[in-house]
C-alpha cells in the first residue's frame, strides 16, 4: 500500500507549506496550474471513468471513487491553508495601514501644538 | 502634553517624584480601562512628563480619560490588539525629539512606577540597552498556581526560541533604549507580541538585564489576566509565521 505513504507525504507537505513559505507570484502561478490541472483532470476522469478506475489500481486502492475522496480532501487541506495565510496576511498589512492612520493624524497634531505654541494667535 | 517641548537634558530620576525625567517615553497599550487609567497616569507623571497611550478602539472612553489625565493618546481607528497598541507606541515614542528610553507600561495599574524608575537607573548605570522586569526573580509577586504554570511555559517557549535566558516573559514592564527600540517591529497583533518583542531584542545582540518588579493582582487585572486557553493561541500564533 503505498498509496498510504503518498497520502501521509502530502499531509505533512501541506503542514509544512502552512509554516514555512509566504505566497508570492510564484506560488500564485503554481496555484493556477494547480487548479487548471485539476479541472482538466476532471474532465478526463468524466469522459472516461475507467482512468480514474485505472489510476487506483495502480497506487494500490481498489476503487476510483476513494482515490478521488483522498485526493478531494488533500485539495481541501490545502485550500483551507492557503486561505489561512492569505488572512494573516491581510491582518497585517490591515494593521500597518491603521498604524500608519493612527500615526500620521498624531505628527499633524503635534505639528499643529507646535505651531500655536510659536505664534499664539 | 504633546512632545514637542525640546526634553530637558534626562535626569536621573532616582527618588521618586523629585527629578522628571524628560528622556524616557511612556507607552501604554490602552483598551477599554476607563476605570483606572487616569490613576496609572496621575502616577507615572509624578516621574514621567511624557506618556503615550495607544488607544485600541476602546469603546469606553478610555482615550478621553487618558487624554484629560494628561496623556498623549494616538488613536487606533478599531480594536487591532496588543501587540499592534505597543508598536503603534513604540513607532511614535522613537520618533520624538530627546527621547533615550522607551518604557512599557500596562494601563491596568498592576506595575508599579518605582519599578520601572529604578530599571531606567540600572539601565544608565550599566549601559544595558534592555531591561526586562521579571515577576519571578523574587517571591513579592504572588500569581497563582494555574497562572504560574501558564507563565513558566511561556517563560520556556520564549527562551527556546530567543536564545536568551530569561524568567519571566509575559511581562508589560520593559525599558528599551531608544537604539534597540528602532530594532522593533511586531508582527503579532496579538498576545503573542511578548515573545516576538523578545525576539527582536534579543537579535540585536545589545546587552540586557532583567529587574525584579512587583506585579500588583488586584481584583480588577485578575480578571482581566490571560486565561489557560488563550496561551495555546499565543503559542499557535508564534509557531505559523
Amino acid at each position: 500500500m503505498w498509496f498510504q505513504i503518498l497520502l501521509v507525504l502530502a499531509l505533512v507537505g501541506t503542514a509544512v507549506y502552512l509554516l514555512r513559505s509566504t505566497p508570492n507570484a510564484k506560488h500564485l502561478a503554481i496555484r493556477r496550474l494547480v487548479v487548471f490541472l485539476g479541472l482538466a483532470a476532471g474532465v478526463v476522469v468524466v469522459v472516461a471513468p475507467g482512468v480514474l478506475t485505472g489510476m487506483a489500481r495502480a497506487v494500490g486502492i481498489g476503487r476510483g471513487a476513494d482515490l478521488l475522496f483522498y485526493v478531494a480532501i488533500v485539495a481541501g487541506l490545502v485550500y483551507v491553508v492557503n486561505e489561512y495565510k492569505r488572512s494573516v496576511q491581510l491582518a497585517r498589512a490591515n494593521t500597518q495601514l491603521a498604524r500608519e492612520l493612527a500615526l500620521a493624524e498624531a505628527r499633524l497634531q503635534d505639528r499643529i501644538a507646535e505651531l500655536e505654541r510659536k505664534e499664539p494667535s | 502634553m504633546s512632545g514637542m517641548p525640546p526634553a530637558p537634558p534626562s535626569g536621573i530620576a532616582g527618588a521618586h517624584g523629585a527629578e522628571r525625567d524628560g528622556g524616557s517615553w511612556v507607552v501604554i497599550p490602552l483598551y477599554n480601562e476607563a476605570s483606572v487609567i487616569a490613576g496609572v497616569i496621575a502616577e507615572l507623571q509624578e516621574v514621567f512628563p511624557h506618556i503615550v497611550c495607544v488607544d485600541d478602539g476602546s469603546t469606553d472612553g478610555s482615550a478621553e480619560v487618558a487624554e484629560a489625565a494628561g496623556a498623549r493618546v494616538v488613536r487606533h481607528p478599531y480594536n487591532l490588539g496588543q501587540g499592534a497598541a505597543l508598536q503603534t507606541g513604540i513607532s511614535y515614542a522613537r520618533e520624538q525629539p530627546g527621547v533615550e528610553f522607551i518604557v512599557t507600561f500596562d494601563a491596568d495599574g498592576q506595575h508599579r512606577v518605582v519599578d520601572a524608575v529604578a530599571m531606567i537607573a540600572l539601565a544608565r548605570a550599566e549601559d544595558a540597552a534592555i531591561v526586562f522586569g521579571s515577576r519571578f526573580l523574587d517571591d513579592r509577586t504572588r500569581p497563582g498556581l494555574l497562572k504560574k504554570a501558564v507563565l513558566k511555559t511561556a517563560v520556556r517557549v520564549t527562551n527556546l526560541t530567543t536564545g536568551l535566558t530569561l524568567t519571566d516573559a509575559h511581562n508589560g514592564l520593559r525599558v528599551i533604549r531608544v537604539d534597540a527600540a528602532r530594532a522593533v517591529s511586531l508582527k503579532q497583533d496579538r498576545m503573542a507580541h511578548a515573545t516576538e518583542i523578545v525576539l527582536q531584542l534579543g537579535r540585536t545582540g545589545l546587552p540586557y538585564r532583567e529587574f525584579p518588579v512587583e506585579v500588583l493582582y488586584t481584583d480588577y487585572s485578575r480578571a482581566k489576566g490571560q486565561s489557560l486557553l488563550n496561551s495555546i493561541n499565543i503559542l499557535v500564533d508564534l509557531v505559523i509565521n
